[in-house]
């Protein structure tokens, strides 16, 4: 399976269609009560990440911003900082993406842990700064959990696009 | 001559018996655990039951308008305290209402949706109530800390607050009834300064300890607004037109 350039397979273009459906699914995934594990990650940042480094052309910025918009009423929280996060994320991603995308799965893993782990930092930051109490230390669990759902994402999310052009039944993918 | 089939009987019977308890033991020790089990969920069941009981007491207290719920999970923002509880908009619960359990106050309602509403804490650090102390009647305000206290900030360092003071709601902000429990003051943190000096209180409401709380009417509804605002536009437009025209004639 090609996880990085370093592979000649070719891969079919990721759909926008799919791309659009893995982000409501997380959406959903985000608002489940999961109040009592903090450690439960972001579904919402990984898949932002995730596209924003395989598909810039479908995932950027924007809509980073309006599920970080989505994120901030459905919490509760304070208007704009999931959005601030995951715009910054997002735009981390895009940039460092032609880097990310030539290294084997466990160094993009160590990529993508400094882009998500700054993003949830921001977050406490902007919180704190609006007067709000500190998260506790279980908080910063979650961006670890994360950055590691990395590897199975790059092979869950990218399942449609191992399809092969020409069928072959014998074989499962 | 009997006395050998006497004696073997007697070793039978005795065989018997010492099976027998033995196997009754095994049962009864059996039983013993079945029931302790049992006995421990009466226990929880009890203590429940006179939770409710409380809350039942407190209802009958407070009068007729207020409405039990239950608490479902706390909010999913983990920089603040707020729980959401199973009634919402369709029941009848607005913003503002205060929400008490058998002890004191919990906190109050800030959102509201069709089926659920959200709690935000008193121990919020966003949440303030207006309170009294009990001992002699001082008027302040308690704020939250977020780490499950409260306290009385820029009391003047003479204030006659004492350790162990019970604080209550003072009902002067029009939302919290007067005389429900706040909390009971813990210490006292003096500033270095000597002007101010700061109260540390304990919750009188066992937060997140029981799932079962009641809503309160506030005393005033917070979008009551005063009489003369709600007059019509066009109406009132019309009395200044009506004087400006008979100036005119």
């Amino acid at each position: 399976m090609q996880i990085d350039f370093q592979s000649s397979r070719l891969l079919r273009p990721a759909r926008p269609g799919f791309i659009r459906l893995t982000l409501v699914l997380a959406f959903f995934l985000n608002l489940l009560p999961t109040s009592f594990w903090p450690w439960f990650p972001d579904w919402v940042a990984l898949v932002i990440v995730f596209w924003s480094v395989r598909s810039p052309l479908v995932v950027g910025t924007g809509t980073a911003f309006v599920l970080g918009i989505l994120m901030d009423v459905v919490d509760g929280s304070l208007m704009g900082q999931h959005a601030l996060a995951y715009v910054l994320m997002s735009y981390a991603s895009r940039v460092m993406a032609h880097r990310i995308l030539w290294l084997p799965l466990k160094q993009q893993l160590m990529n993508i842990l400094p882009i998500i782990f700054i993003g949830a930092c921001l977050q406490v930051l902007v919180r704190w700064f609006a007067g709000d109490e500190l998260a506790s230390v279980w908080y910063f669990l979650q961006p670890m959990v994360t950055a590691l759902l990395w590897a199975p994402a790059t092979y869950l999310l990218m399942l449609p696009q191992f399809l092969s052009n020409d069928r072959d039944y014998e074989r499962p993918i | 001559m009997q006395w050998p089939v006497i004696a073997l009987t007697q070793v039978d019977e005795y065989a018997v018996t010492l099976d027998q308890v033995r196997h009754d033991n095994a049962a009864l020790r059996q039983a013993r655990l079945v029931d302790a089990e049992q006995a421990q969920r009466l226990e929880i069941l009890e203590a429940e039951n006179q939770y409710l009981r409380k809350l039942l007491e407190t209802k009958r207290m407070l009068g007729a308008r207020v409405q039990p719920a239950t608490i479902l999970y706390s909010a999913r923002d983990p920089f603040n305290r707020r729980v959401i509880l199973d009634r919402g908009a369709d029941q009848g619960v607005i913003e503002g209402q205060p929400v008490v359990d058998d002890q004191g106050v919990v906190g109050q309602v800030t959102r509201v949706a069709p089926d659920y509403a959200e709690v935000t804490l008193l121990t919020d650090r966003n949440q303030s109530i207006p309170a009294q102390v009990v001992r002699n009647g001082l008027r302040t305000v308690v704020f939250g800390t977020g780490d499950g206290r409260l306290e009385m900030r820029y009391m003047s360092s003479n204030a006659d607050v004492q350790v162990g003071d019970w604080v209550v709601t003072s009902g002067i902000d029009g939302v919290y009834p007067r005389g429900l429990r706040v909390g009971k003051v813990e210490s006292l943190e003096s500033d270095p300064n000597g002007i101010f000096s700061k109260f540390i209180l304990t919750p009188a409401a066992g937060m997140g300890r029981y799932g079962e709380v009641l809503l309160l009417e506030p005393i005033t509804l917070p979008t009551d607004r005063p009489a003369s605002l709600d007059r019509p536009a066009d109406q009132a437009t019309g009395a200044t037109m009506s004087k400006k025209k008979r100036k005119a004639q």
